[in-house]
């Protein structure tokens, strides 16, 4: 049944020739665990991919109850972790993940850095790798204030603070961020919408040039 | 307009038209109309972000916070609540401030956060360290008039400070007008 559905599709569309493109290709013997076991450490990118998915899965689900107003904030995520079934695991993965992306980004920066798989022909792919550094960090710092609860709030003032210190634009860095003279309710919108649409859009437009890099260029050879 | 140019050098001097190619004309016209027509709502959007940055700063009223006797050389803390609108939101925001009296009889209001990130400063909250202002966060220090001392990058904030009828009324938050 499946199998006729995918060769009706397959007659119109040729999409097989597609499918091999992104499934269909060499994984050299070095960075394969089942020959060398110390090879793990070329997994991190893909867990990093991993929990990512998880990120945006977890998140678009989390939408379902919260709402990014400061009256309601706080109650509609202790609403949605204490009340709705499986709140408790839904918003563990999106809480724990946000941290164990980091973590993988970084084992994985590691790895290319001490592999040397940053050398030419791959400095672009390093540079777009950064980016997608930063934007994560960005996820991070915005996700941090939408529960609104205290620390929330004083960890935001103290990050946009450290914005604001920037030489010459600072002020302007920090109205632009807060939305306002103050954190409050517009800050809160405003990084919400960057929490789920700016970054999540820059950030995969980011891996595409990730992937599509590394599949043009190859996997970089063993040590 | 090949023949064009041949037409010309037949007549001596080789005459170079500054031609557009087919290729180009469209190229630009589709260009330019693509630009523009993408321009519109890329303004449009952008003006809209960037609008907390073009908004005149809100002006803020006076609050009564401390009868005039009540001050002394010590400084002294007062928390007052003052009506904040934050675009669609009011409400009243705490504020705190340190109130001091100089010996000449003037007084002066100091803003509690901090100047390093923003925590809130104490006077004397640390006991290794008598007459200054002390934040608990990262040990940030300051004089009696809001100088920094450690840590923080500039001196404490002073708020627009009047005395009526026995009492004293704070407003905006300047920067320190006390220590250069
Ligand atoms: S915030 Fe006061 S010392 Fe860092």
């Amino acid at each position: 049944m499946l199998k006729s559905v995918y060769n009706w599709i397959d007659e119109r569309l040729d999409i097989t020739p597609m499918w091999r493109d992104v499934a269909d290709h060499e994984v050299p013997e070095h960075v394969n665990p089942a020959h060398h076991f110390s090879a793990f450490v070329y997994c991190f990118g893909g867990l990093t991919f991993f929990i990512t998915v998880i990120q945006i899965l977890s998140g678009m689900f989390l939408t379902m109850y919260y709402v990014d107003d400061i009256v309601n904030a706080y109650k509609s995520v202790d609403y949605l972790q204490h009340k709705v079934a499986f709140g408790v695991i839904v918003r563990g993965m999106h809480h724990w993940g946000a941290s164990l992306v980091i973590v993988m980004m970084f084992l994985h920066t590691l790895r290319v850095f001490f592999t040397g798989s940053y050398k030419a022909p791959r400095e672009m792919n390093w540079i777009v790798g950064m980016l997608i550094f930063f934007v994560m960090l960005g996820l991070g710092f915005t996700g941090y204030l939408l529960p609104w609860d205290n620390k929330a709030y004083f960890a935001t003032q103290v990050g946009i603070q450290i914005a604001a210190s920037v030489p010459i634009l600072g002020q302007y860095i920090e109205t632009f961020l807060q939305g306002g003279e103050i954190v409050g309710a517009q800050t809160l919108t405003r990084f919400f919408a960057l929490h789920v649409f700016f970054l999540p859009g820059a950030l995969l437009a980011l891996l595409g040039g990730h992937f599509f890099m590394i599949r043009k260029q190859g996997i970089s050879g063993p040590l | 307009m090949q023949d064009h140019n041949k037409e010309k050098q037949s007549h001596g001097k080789p005459v170079k038209r500054r031609e557009m190619s087919r290729r180009q004309f469209l190229s630009y016209t589709l260009g330019g109309t693509g630009g523009f027509m993408m321009s519109l709502p890329l303004i449009a959007n952008l003006r809209f972000a960037v609008d907390p940055l073009l908004q005149p700063k809100a002006e803020s009223d006076w609050v009564k916070v401390i009868e005039v006797e009540k001050v002394t050389d010590t400084p002294t803390s007062v928390n007052f609540e003052k009506n904040v609108v934050d675009g669609w939101y009011e409400s009243d925001k705490g504020f705190g401030a340190w109130i001091t009296k100089e010996a000449n009889g003037d007084i002066f209001a100091l803003s509690p956060i901090c100047k390093h990130l923003g925590c809130t400063v104490e006077w004397e909250k640390n006991v290794n360290y008598p007459n200054e202002y002390f934040c608990p966060c990262h040990a940030a220090r300051y004089t009696r008039d809001g100088k920094n001392l450690a840590v923080a990058p500039a001196p404490l904030d002073e708020y627009e400070v009047k005395v009526e009828n026995g009492f004293v009324y704070l407003s905006q938050i300047k920067p320190n007008t006390r220590v250069e």
